[in-house]
């Protein structure tokens, strides 16, 4: 069907040999393949291990542990299809708990305590991103020195104890209660009827538009695999207490996020001010008003994910915000195939490398290893995702020229 | 002395000039373009070329002289008023984004998009946007791979295609490109050159800058030569050969044909 303008003869160009595939793998269509098989692994190697790591309520810790990097991961890819990066997440996210804890500590309504919390995420977000879209500072320094103020902010907001304690019920629940068996089951119905119903749509109407269809074995195994991962997840986690309302907040910003990106005007403007700043500007796509709006979304996930931090630890405290959380939500988004060069990854990406670093935690914890083996293996992960990220774009350069 | 003059050029540039610090890049350009007419904008590395195309496309403001757009002064402040009129680039490095597909980048700023909550949310309509590149593209005789293939794994001359597309897409009367074929094999040099003339066929001006000798003579109706920032000769190309017009640019030639 690869017609090259031009002679027959030059089926030989790029084009043709881009079928291959490693090259359909880098290329988008199986972007999430490498991460997914390496999750497979890494889960297959602890069970091996350890036969208590594939059990429901291991794997329920699990969806609680990886929840708030999740979240902050999620954010950060967004910020890393820019080609830009930012430290200050984790500092972000630590205020955003503060912030909840402190006006849920002094009786504030506990749903204006979530709301205050997120959009105190979407403020400095917003901040950090003029600074670095209007006065051209690297986004490097900016949220460095931001995640440094930031850390300064959280000890004035706590105070000399180092914890404000959440009593609040409501905002214990978001990681301490989980959702009745019945409406997981009614969601994941609601979810599978409303891609299902979008695939057909969308066929009849590139059939009506006379337009050539898409593979049909790459929608239906898209939903298949969906449907399996979807019903398996939740069997799993309703044969112990159910799917934890930390997790549901992760899936519904996950996929918010992946269909921000992937449906909207602005999404799209996303990847492209990633793949090539000065192509969007001359295309008259608002490249400034984009990057900071990238930031402020960043932002506001850094703090939902301190929020679902703090209400899983029942408290605020000085010590949250630390560099590891900033590592683990950094390293989700990378491990998930996002590259730190912008333009290429996904969303759903940051799922999948947070469940990869999460698993690793998790596992290594039950194996009881040490610290030390824990960074390492963390480590040498992070290093093979981005030398992979390296090579692929070579190779993707050598197809283009 | 325009080809047709009972038409009004599409284009025409008069006495241009423009100062960048202590270098006057342009000292009195002038040249016009017919709809229909492809004119090819030649001169040594420095002789203004790219700053004409710049001022044309409103990336630039031109200090003196006046642009005149069918008929009419225009003030082109910026690349959008330009573009409003029907005046397209075709950048030398293309402007493409390599990480899109092909109908993104067609549409890339403009996205067609359809109400899913009306008047709060609305998605880009993909399907809508092949439908209406596929008749373009038809028109043009150009044939690329599936339109939701990447960007990165086209060819040289693919792009090239997909860059001529789309401003072709956008409804231009004046499309313009900067060096189309430099960095091409032999047989997507070909390709490309026959899109411009059938770009030209189609009604529109075409402006093209171009070091490649063969190439201008393959495609120009006219030839326009610039040399330190002025327009210093302008030839049919009929009545022209390649080393007048190389005489021309390096200065070498005495005949030489100010034109307005």
């Amino acid at each position: 069907m690869t017609v090259n303008i031009g002679q027959a003869k030059q089926t030989q160009t790029p084009a043709a040999r881009s079928t291959s595939v490693f090259d359909r793998l880098i290329g988008g269509e199986f972007q999430q393949l490498p991460v997914f098989l390496s999750l497979v692994l890494i889960w297959i190697v602890f069970e091996i291990l350890n036969n208590s790591f594939l059990t429901s309520r291991n794997l329920s810790n699990l969806v609680l542990q990886m929840a708030e990097y999740g979240l902050l991961g999620v954010g950060e890819t967004l910020i890393l299809l820019l080609g830009e990066i930012d430290l200050s997440i984790a500092a972000v996210s630590a205020i955003g708990g503060a912030i909840l804890a402190v006006l849920a500590g002094n009786g504030v309504n506990p749903y204006v305590a979530i709301i205050a919390g997120a959009l105190s995420g979407t403020v400095l977000g917003l901040f950090q991103g003029f600074w670095v879209t209007v006065l051209r500072v690297p986004s490097f320094i900016v949220t460095l020195a931001g995640s440094l103020a930031f850390l300064g902010l959280l000890f004035v907001l706590i105070g000399q104890e180092g914890t404000v304690p959440i009593m609040n019920n409501t905002i214990n629940a978001i990681a301490g209660n989980y959702l009745p068996d019945w409406l997981s089951w009614v969601l994941v119905a609601v979810a599978l009827l409303l891609m299902v119903w979008a695939a057909v749509r969308d066929r009849a109407k590139r059939q009506k538009l006379g337009l050539p269809p898409k593979s049909a074995a790459s929608t239906w195994t898209k939903l298949i695999l969906s449907a399996a991962v979807m019903i398996g997840a939740t069997v799993l986690l309703n044969a112990y207490q159910g799917v934890p309302i930390a997790g549901l907040v992760l899936i519904v910003f996950v996929v918010l996020l992946a269909w921000i990106c992937q449906s909207t005007a602005f999404g799209r403007h996303i990847y492209a001010v990633g793949g090539n700043a000065e192509a969007a500007r001359r295309a008259g796509i608002n490249v400034k008003g984009v990057r900071i709006m990238v930031f402020t979304l960043a932002g506001t996930m850094a703090a939902i994910g301190g929020i679902v931090g703090a209400s899983r630890l029942g408290a605020a405290s000085t010590a949250s915000g630390g560099s590891d959380l900033l590592m683990d939500s950094i390293a989700a988004a990378v491990i998930g195939g996002t590259s730190l060069f912008g333009g290429y990854g996904s969303v759903w990406n940051a799922l999948l490398g947070a469940l990869v670093i999460g698993s690793i935690e998790n596992g290594m914890a039950l194996l009881n290893a040490p610290t030390s083996t824990k960074y390492l293996v963390e480590g040498a992960i992070l290093l093979l995702a981005v030398t992979f990220d390296t090579f692929t774009r070579m190779r993707r350069k050598q197809l283009g020229r | 002395m325009a080809t047709e003059v009972k038409t009004q050029p599409v284009l025409e540039v008069r006495h241009l000039r423009k100062r960048f610090g202590a270098v006057q890049a342009l000292d009195g350009v002038s040249f016009s373009v017919h709809a229909g007419e492809i004119v090819a904008l030649v001169g040594d590395n420095g002789a203004g070329k790219s700053t004409t195309i710049k001022m044309i496309a409103g990336v630039e403001q031109p200090d003196e002289g006046e642009i005149v757009f069918e008929g009419q002064a225009v003030r082109l402040t910026s690349p959008a008023v330009a573009e409003k009129l029907g005046i397209q680039t075709v950048y030398q490095d293309l402007a493409l984004c390599d990480n899109l597909d092909i109908v993104s980048n067609l549409f890339l700023g403009r996205e067609l998009r359809r109400s899913v909550i009306p008047g709060l949310v609305r998605v880009i309509d993909r399907n809508e946007m092949e439908r209406r590149a596929i008749p373009v593209l038809n028109e043009l005789g150009i044939r690329l791979p599936p339109l939701h293939t990447q960007v990165a794994s086209l060819s040289g001359g693919q792009r090239q295609t997909v860059a001529v597309a789309r401003s072709v897409l956008w409804g231009s009367k004046l499309v313009m490109l900067d060096e189309p074929t430099a960095a091409l094999g032999v047989v997507q040099q070909r390709a490309v050159l026959e899109l411009i003339q059938r770009l030209a066929a189609s009604g529109r001006a075409v402006l093209v800058i171009s070091h490649n000798m063969s190439d201008v003579f393959k495609i120009a109706n006219r030839i326009v030569v610039l040399r330190l920032g002025r327009t210093v000769a302008t030839f049919e190309r009929e009545q022209v050969t390649p080393e007048q017009v190389v005489a021309a640019i390096t200065g070498a030639s005495a005949q030489e044909e100010v034109t307005s």
